[in-house]
């Protein structure tokens, strides 16, 4: 039996052409059509929260939203001028105590051990505080600044910022620490370098960049965070006093404001969520295109 | 090397004392940091059960399976908070994994081009950015109202199961899981599009090559490869969903109970923080430190298994 005798005889029927109507090509095609509506559902809510937040808030949009203070119930006008500026002064603090300090272990993980042991169980337990609940960060900043200073005040709520983003500042900073060529690192110990030369002079300012980008995606996401400032930072209706006094912030007035049932009071609460969202829209699309450019 | 055997000359070929000093006092700062950051980790574990301690010890075990929550007679039990914890995520996932490994599979797959493509994964991580009390807002304004009819339907129609037994009065349990979903859906994706990425190419060519159809492939080769790196991400998100706190306590109503309806109101431990926490004094705070440090726990141990999981994949590359 020649071959081409087999396959006339054998397999009379089996061709190789594509059949649409088999049933392996419909289901092909239906599970297709399944994957491009998920993509279409999950695009769906984050169109809608831009929507609804720049149609109630923008209506707002002003500079008395700026440089007024939140107005009590059923009174008219006023703004959130003084939780911007709590907002300011908690992330700023938060930003104070986790730059330095995560930049210097990502030098350690990053120039000093890297690929050891240590520097593996660090990057472990880093990854894992990036995932502890902020709530129980605020817990944690509670316990160790409110009842150690008897007060609520703005330094708690940026010691619990502070421990939020530590995690992404570390791993962003350490990622941008090494992909700094090694080339780099031998030019400069050829020169008669030592490794803090190296590092201060060389390294970490060819990985400044990146790590500006890791740094504001960073603050950003902290000056969005609610749940570890409502038992730290508290909230304030006036303008701030200091740094060991309750602070208002603009997450916090955002979710005090929602839940009451006075509509001037809503509004501003939408005001503060646009500010919110515009203020991660914009970092998110400068680091991206940061990023880009850099390819 | 030169040998030195002029003492003025070897000078220059030698480091200052001073120097090699700064070498290894700068190593050993960032060391201490380093070690520091690890060092986070275990404080705020160590000064939660110690502050816990007090309600630990009067209440035991029993703080979990009780359902009470009484400041005037100071017996606490967290079990509404527990089971609101459990339902809430369990319902995320159950919305958030197919939609999020759809996602994933439509944007490794080469459904679109990459100039389509890569807008929508940048949309996707934007949807991760979005504060949680915006979406808490968004919940209130937008998700209740369109809800509540349709959870009124679902309680006239199927109202003799268990599971919708309660008439939706707006915020509520199934509220809080759907928000919950919106919020770790892009984790999901993210993650599971990473492990499906990292699927080597020859696996697919080989099914292509036997014949295989495109979903073929990637249900019975694609997927059971990726599986681990998937599961990982699932664990990921699990343990945000469980920790999630202001947009379900703007959402779920925050009432004392545990309700086996979906539709009724409920709380979780991070609502009861949350509500509780700045009013709360003595044993009151014992025993919400005493909840944190259980949804510590749990977040924990998830977070480990999830890590632990995705460097797994991460090796395999």
């Amino acid at each position: 039996m020649t071959s081409q005798e087999f396959a006339s005889n054998v397999l009379p029927r089996r061709s190789l052409k594509r059949v649409p109507s088999s049933p392996r090509t419909l289901f092909s095609a239906v599970m297709t059509v399944v994957a491009f509506a998920c993509a279409a559902i999950a695009l769906i809510p984050l169109i809608s929260v831009l929507y609804y937040v720049i149609i109630n808030g923008a209506g707002r949009l002003g500079p008395d939203l700026f440089t007024q203070l939140p107005p009590p119930p059923l009174v008219k006008g006023g703004g959130f001028g003084n939780a911007i500026l709590g907002t300011l002064l908690t992330v700023g603090m938060a930003a104070a105590i986790s730059i330095p300090f995560g930049v210097l272990a990502a030098i350690f993980l990053s120039e000093f051990a890297r690929d050891t042991v240590v520097a593996d169980w660090i990057d472990f337990f880093t990854n894992v505080l990036s995932g502890v609940p902020s709530i129980v960060v605020g817990v944690f900043a509670y316990a160790l600044v409110v009842v150690t200073t008897g007060t609520f005040s703005a330094f708690a709520g940026g010691v619990a910022l502070a421990v939020l983003m530590l995690p992404t500042i570390v791993r962003t900073a350490a990622e941008s620490l090494e992909s700094v060529p090694n080339e780099t690192r031998q030019a400069a110990i050829g020169l008669g370098a030592t490794r803090f030369q190296t590092t201060i002079q060389v390294v970490l300012p060819a990985a400044i960049p990146a790590i500006v980008t890791g740094v504001m995606l960073a603050i950003s996401r902290a000056a969005g965070e609610t749940a570890p400032l409502i038992f730290t930072a508290l909230f304030s209706q006036y303008w701030a006093k200091g740094v060991w006094e309750p602070i208002a912030s603009l997450s916090v007035l955002v979710f005090n404001f929602a839940t009451v049932p006075y509509k001037n009071q809503q509004q501003l609460a939408w005001a503060g969520a646009l500010v919110l969202v515009g203020m991660v829209l914009i970092t998110s699309i400068l680091s991206r295109w940061a990023t880009q450019r850099k390819r | 090397m030169v040998p030195s055997t002029n003492d003025s000359q070897s000078m220059n070929w030698h480091r200052s004392e001073a120097s090699r000093w700064l070498d290894k006092g700068f190593i050993g700062v960032t060391g201490f940091f380093g070690i520091a950051v690890a060092l986070v980790l275990l404080a705020i574990a160590l000064r939660v059960s110690i502050d816990a301690f007090p309600a630990i010890q009067k209440f035991g075990l029993g703080f979990i399976t009780t359902s009470r929550w009484n400041p005037v007679e100071n017996l606490y039990g967290a079990w509404p908070q527990v089971y609101g914890t459990i339902v809430t995520s369990f319902i995320a996932l159950l919305i958030a994994v197919p939609i999020g490994v759809g996602v994933a599979l439509f944007l490794s797959e080469d459904f679109l081009s990459p100039r389509i493509q890569r807008p929508i994964v940048f949309l996707v991580e934007l949807l991760a950015a979005i504060p949680s009390v915006v979406f808490g807002l968004w919940g209130i304004f937008v998700l209740i109202p369109l809800l509540t009819p349709i959870g009124k339907w679902f309680h006239e129609t199927l109202g003799w199961i268990p599971l919708f037994n309660t008439v939706p009065v707006g915020p509520g349990i199934y509220v809080a899981g759907l928000v919950l979903s919106i919020m770790i859906l892009p984790i999901i994706a993210a993650i599971s599009r990473d492990a499906l990425v990292a699927v080597p190419l020859e696996l697919r060519q080989a099914a292509y090559g036997l014949g295989a159809t495109r979903w073929e492939t990637i249900f019975q080769v694609i997927l059971p490869a990726a599986f681990s790196g998937i599961v990982g991400g699932v664990m990921l998100a699990l343990g945000r969903a469980m920790g999630e706190t202001m947009a379900v306590t703007m959402v779920i109503g925050n009432a004392n109970v545990a309700s086996p309806s979906i539709l009724a109101q409920g709380s979780t431990v991070s609502s009861l923080l949350a509500n509780q926490f700045a009013e709360a004094s003595g044993l009151q705070i014992s025993s919400l430190m005493y909840a944190a440090l259980i949804l510590f726990g749990l977040t924990l141990i998830v977070n480990i298994l999830a890590e632990l999981l995705v460097r797994s994949v991460r090796l395999k590359l």
